[in-house]
């Protein structure tokens, strides 16, 4: 193996963020992994201690603590109720650079990230190929969330309740837009993401329609790439690198008041992790902290700019809300959707406990999906308990999630995102 | 017998699932929230029942394995650190409320039950649990008992020791010691459940406990009230006790914490004022009403320059908000926070006050003070970096010379923190050699080998 000490020097880079736990183990009250196995190792607490340890040569199973520190979720729950403000997301992330830097990336993550992500056409061209030959591999299982499972033994998918690709993706049935400021007076660039593109391309139609709607200009350029979570997560900060430099070169020059997007985790990535994590060469062509302003979420930009209000009910259908993490920890927006829900005329109930994390996590999904099942579980029950017969939410990745545990379920309620019900009513 | 074999011993006990050996895994239970050194235990057991609980312990004698019994690892005086080579058992597997009874008004639950979850249960069936730490939202019912953890509403409602009935515990045999009952009255035996509270994990290891419950107040009425000078502010809290008003809490907060407060959440405390008096009393409305215009009295009477009364919930949340804070702002201004508990009778709060404000001089260090007024429990906060080694020499004597004044006023070391390793050097000077040597006896001839907790409360065993 690797010089250790090397990598006890890196780590030493994070000591003065590391040194900012007291160790209270406040944490252990809202950390949705440590809820279910309840091992300090899974808990922020016990993560920062292992970095600490590696920091300062008191450990040597690096490739332990590269396990421990991927059994999170990166919720960021932890950081928005930390006494004493640690910055635990900047921490895991650069350490999972750190470590991704040392171990090197896996074969499987080199050629999704490097391979395919950094390419958005040929992303889309083998997304848009799996998307014909998918029937082939399931079948469905149940037509209210369009959910389907694997027809044969897939290690990947596992037994999960999924949503297939959508047969025309976003980027087929509108491939851009470029429409100048109606009776709004606004303009708003629409940034995509990868999976409204993919999988939920009535979310984005959703949002052109109601951007529409309200006299909205939209400038939607094609070629747009992924928001570089995944990557980053993963610590290949290449490819995240590259992806926002992709972007930066779609979204850096266009004339626009604001950057709105219809999911969560990359409003999040935008506003919170560019500016931060980007070290490529765009940051001197293009201002990335000015894009990062006028980065909205599609609920806030309705309520706060557009000044959308909510309207009595009128036997429209009973919606539920999950908050996404990337928007309620990392963003602090929780008003915003639910009042958009209320703007499309449905009757709102709230469910317990709407604030904790689905547990989707992205891949922590696909390499502990045992746990993000029971995480998940715990969800699906406090919808089902809210007697709504639809949760929306903002976040198309917790959507995803969280059919497949109301499917499992057998649940019947419906899953959308706050916005379909905005531009279909209730 | 070999480490394998004892693994494989303590995997019959518990279960495979719950025994943990790596490396990571190990270093995960080295430390609590005191600011100490961090020491690897051997093993980590995390038992799901109460006969595995009693196999773990027995078979930590039998190997003579030093056990330290951890729930949520919150105590802030090392009370968890392991001894080196030693076993880490968890009770946050057995974290079940097994009874809650209205009619005869007590509970019986697992050690690992979450304080907060469980005075939430027993609030949804109309009654109260009183004790509430800072730390309730983790910490267990199993490690407020071994601290005897107390919280803001100590000066009215007691400590955690002023609501146990009765305890299960094993013995180092893996016997199981039962004491104390479900009736109100019960002097059956000795005070051996008495005997737990407080005792760190050094005496016994705890099963089922039964908690008392009772009716939660009718009313309540919060205030807070600024004053000119500390003295002023303690002399009030003096005068409410001397009047017969005893409020349910009662919280102190000086300026550097004022200040600090402030800037962390902007909630419009008065950044110029050297004390703020957080207050509140409770129970029947006619004699809350009453309490509350004599405390406001007093105040006056006793210098406070602005009185504010909470007129509704969000009012009254945001007075314990504003001191709910006091840790967490204090917290981000330095690396390393070390909280002290220092408790005094309430009337020499005035100068033990005086007492931190020479100390933070003469060491040249900054120390937030905040805490219990009401029941003379300060929590000087001393906010440095542990990595600046001259500094950190300096904590280590100011540290020292607080519990010397405060032993000098009266006071006692700990008001609720306990003494664990973080203070036990200075147990004899509290006490007397004849307590120690008392204390150690008795552990003795309880755990002839020494496996329970060692190290902790009366020191090393070689110092006997
Ligand atoms: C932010 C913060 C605020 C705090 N506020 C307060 C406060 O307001 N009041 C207060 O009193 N304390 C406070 N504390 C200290 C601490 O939370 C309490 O002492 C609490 O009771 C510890 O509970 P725990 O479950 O974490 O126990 P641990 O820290 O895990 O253990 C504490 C001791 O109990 C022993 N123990 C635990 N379970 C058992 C068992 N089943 N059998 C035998 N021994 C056992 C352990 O061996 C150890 O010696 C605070 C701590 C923090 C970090
Ligand atoms: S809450 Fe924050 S300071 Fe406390 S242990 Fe967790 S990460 Fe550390
Ligand atoms: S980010 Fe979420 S899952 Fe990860 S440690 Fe924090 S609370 Fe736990
Ligand atoms: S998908 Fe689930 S895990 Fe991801 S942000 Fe949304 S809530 Fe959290």
């Amino acid at each position: 193996m690797a010089d250790i000490h090397k990598l006890a020097q890196m780590f030493q880079e994070l000591d003065d963020q590391l040194v900012g736990c007291m160790r209270c183990g406040m944490c252990q009250a809202v950390c949705p992994v440590f809820a279910q196995t309840g091992r300090e190792a899974d808990v922020t607490r016990g993560k920062l201690a292992l970095l600490d340890g590696l920091a300062h040569e008191m450990l040597s199973d690096a490739e332990g603590v590269n396990e421990k520190l991927n059994r999170c979720l990166l919720c960021g729950t932890c950081q928005s109720n930390c006494p004493s403000g640690v910055k635990i997301m900047d921490i895991f992330l650069k350490a999972r650079a750190i470590m991704t830097g040392y171990f090197g990336l896996s074969p499987v993550k080199r050629a999704i990230f490097r391979g395919m992500l950094k390419n958005p056409k040929l992303f889309n061209a083998l997304t848009d190929m799996g998307a014909k030959f998918q029937g082939l591999f399931t079948k469905k299982v149940d037509d209210l969330l369009g959910s389907s499972c694997a027809r044969f033994n897939a290690p990947v998918i596992g037994d999960r309740h999924f949503r297939t690709l959508a047969e025309k993706p976003l980027h087929k049935l509108v491939p851009a837009l470029d429409t100048p400021a109606g009776k709004s007076g606004i303009r708003v660039a629409l940034y995509v993401g990868c999976v409204i593109d993919k999988m939920f391309p009535h979310v984005g139609q959703s949002i052109i329609k109601v951007l529409e709607r309200h006299g909205v200009g939209v400038f939607m350029p094609s070629g747009q790439a992924c928001c570089g979570i995944p990557a980053l997560s993963s610590g290949d900060t290449e490819t995240f690198d590259s992806l926002v430099g992709i972007n930066m070169e779609r979204f850096g020059t266009g004339e626009f008041d604001y950057l709105v997007t219809g999911c969560a985790t990359c409003t999040s990535t935008i506003k919170e992790l560019w500016p931060r994590m980007y070290q490529g060469p765009s940051a001197q062509k293009y201002d990335i902290a000015a894009l990062e302003r006028k980065t909205m979420d599609i609920s806030q930009f309705l309520v706060d700019i557009l000044k959308l209000e909510p309207k009595d009910a009128t036997g429209g259908k009973s919606v539920t809300y999950h908050d996404p993490c990337h928007l309620k920890n990392a963003l602090g927006i929780t008003a915003q959707p639910r009042t958009l829900i209320k703007a499309a005329g449905c009757g709102f109930k709230e469910m317990a406990e709407a604030g904790v994390c689905c547990g989707c996590g992205g891949s922590f999904n696909i390499a502990h999906y045992e746990l993000s099942r029971e995480i998940g579980g715990r969800k699906a029950e406090n919808i089902v308990a809210s007697g709504a017969g639809t949760v929306a939410t903002s976040c198309p990745a917790c959507m995803l999630q969280i059919t497949d545990m109301l499917s499992r379920k057998k649940a019947g309620v419906d899953v959308k995102h706050v916005i379909e019900l905005y531009a279909d009513g209730c | 017998m070999s480490k394998d074999a004892i693994t494989k011993d303590f995997e019959a006990a518990v279960g495979a699932d719950n025994v943990m050996t790596s490396e990571t895994d190990r270093h995960a239970y080295s430390y609590d929230a005191a600011v100490l050194d961090s020491v690897m235990p051997a093993l980590v057991v995390r038992p799901t029942t109460s006969e595995a609980l009693g196999k773990a312990t027995k078979l930590c004698n039998d190997n003579g394995l030093p056990l330290t019994v951890r729930g949520a690892g919150t105590n802030l005086s090392g009370g968890t650190i392991p001894h080196p080579g030693g076993v880490v058992v968890l009770t946050n597997g057995l974290n079940r409320i097994l009874e809650i009874n209205e009619e005869d008004m007590y509970a019986v639950v697992e050690p690992g039950v979450v304080t907060a979850k469980f005075a939430a249960e027993v609030a949804k069936r109309g009654l109260f649990y009183p004790p509430d730490p800072g730390s309730q939202t983790v910490s267990t019912l199993g490690g407020n008992v071994a601290e005897n953890a107390g919280g803001l509403r100590g000066l009215k409602y007691g400590v955690t020791k002023d609501y146990v009935m009765g305890m299960d515990f094993w013995d180092v045999n893996g016997e199981l010691v039962k004491s104390g009952s479900r009736t109100v009255k019960c002097v059956t035996g000795y005070n051996l459940a008495g005997l737990m509270v407080a005792s760190e994990g050094t005496l016994g290891v705890f099963d089922k406990i039964i908690l008392k419950l009772i009716p939660p107040a009718q009313s309540a009425k919060s205030m807070m009230a600024i004053f000119p000078s500390m003295k002023a502010a303690s002399e009030t809290v003096a005068a409410i006790i001397a009047n017969k008003i005893v409020p349910a809490t009662l919280e102190m907060m000086d300026n550097f914490t004022i200040r600090t407060v402030e800037n962390f959440r902007g909630a419009g405390l008065p950044v110029d004022a050297a004390a703020l008096l957080l207050i509140e009393v409770d129970g029947h409305p006619a004699q809350v009403a009453d309490e509350a215009a004599k405390v406001e009295d007093l105040c006056r009477k006793n210098g406070a320059t602005e009185l504010k009364v909470a007129k509704d919930a969000a009012e009254r949340d945001a007075v314990w908000q504003a001191r709910r804070d006091a840790l967490p702002a204090l917290a981000k201004l330095k690396p390393t926070c070390v909280l002290e508990d220092a408790t005094v009778p309430r009337s020499k709060i005035p100068a033990m006050i005086e007492a931190l404000d020479e100390i933070s001089k003469k060491f040249d260090l900054t120390i937030g003070t905040f805490g219990h007024a009401g029941d003379g429990n300060l929590h000087p906060t001393i906010l440095t970096d542990k990595r600046d080694k001259k500094e950190w020499e300096r904590v280590e004597h100011a540290i020292d010379e607080i519990f010397d004044r405060a032993l000098a006023l009266g006071g006692t070391l700990s008001g609720e923190h306990g003494i664990g390793m973080a203070k036990s050097k200075y147990l004899e000077q509290e006490t007397s050699r004849a307590t120690l040597e008392y204390s150690r006896r008795m552990k003795s001839v309880l755990d002839p080998k020494g496996i329970l907790n060692p190290g902790k409360i009366i020191g090393p065993k070689s110092e006997g």
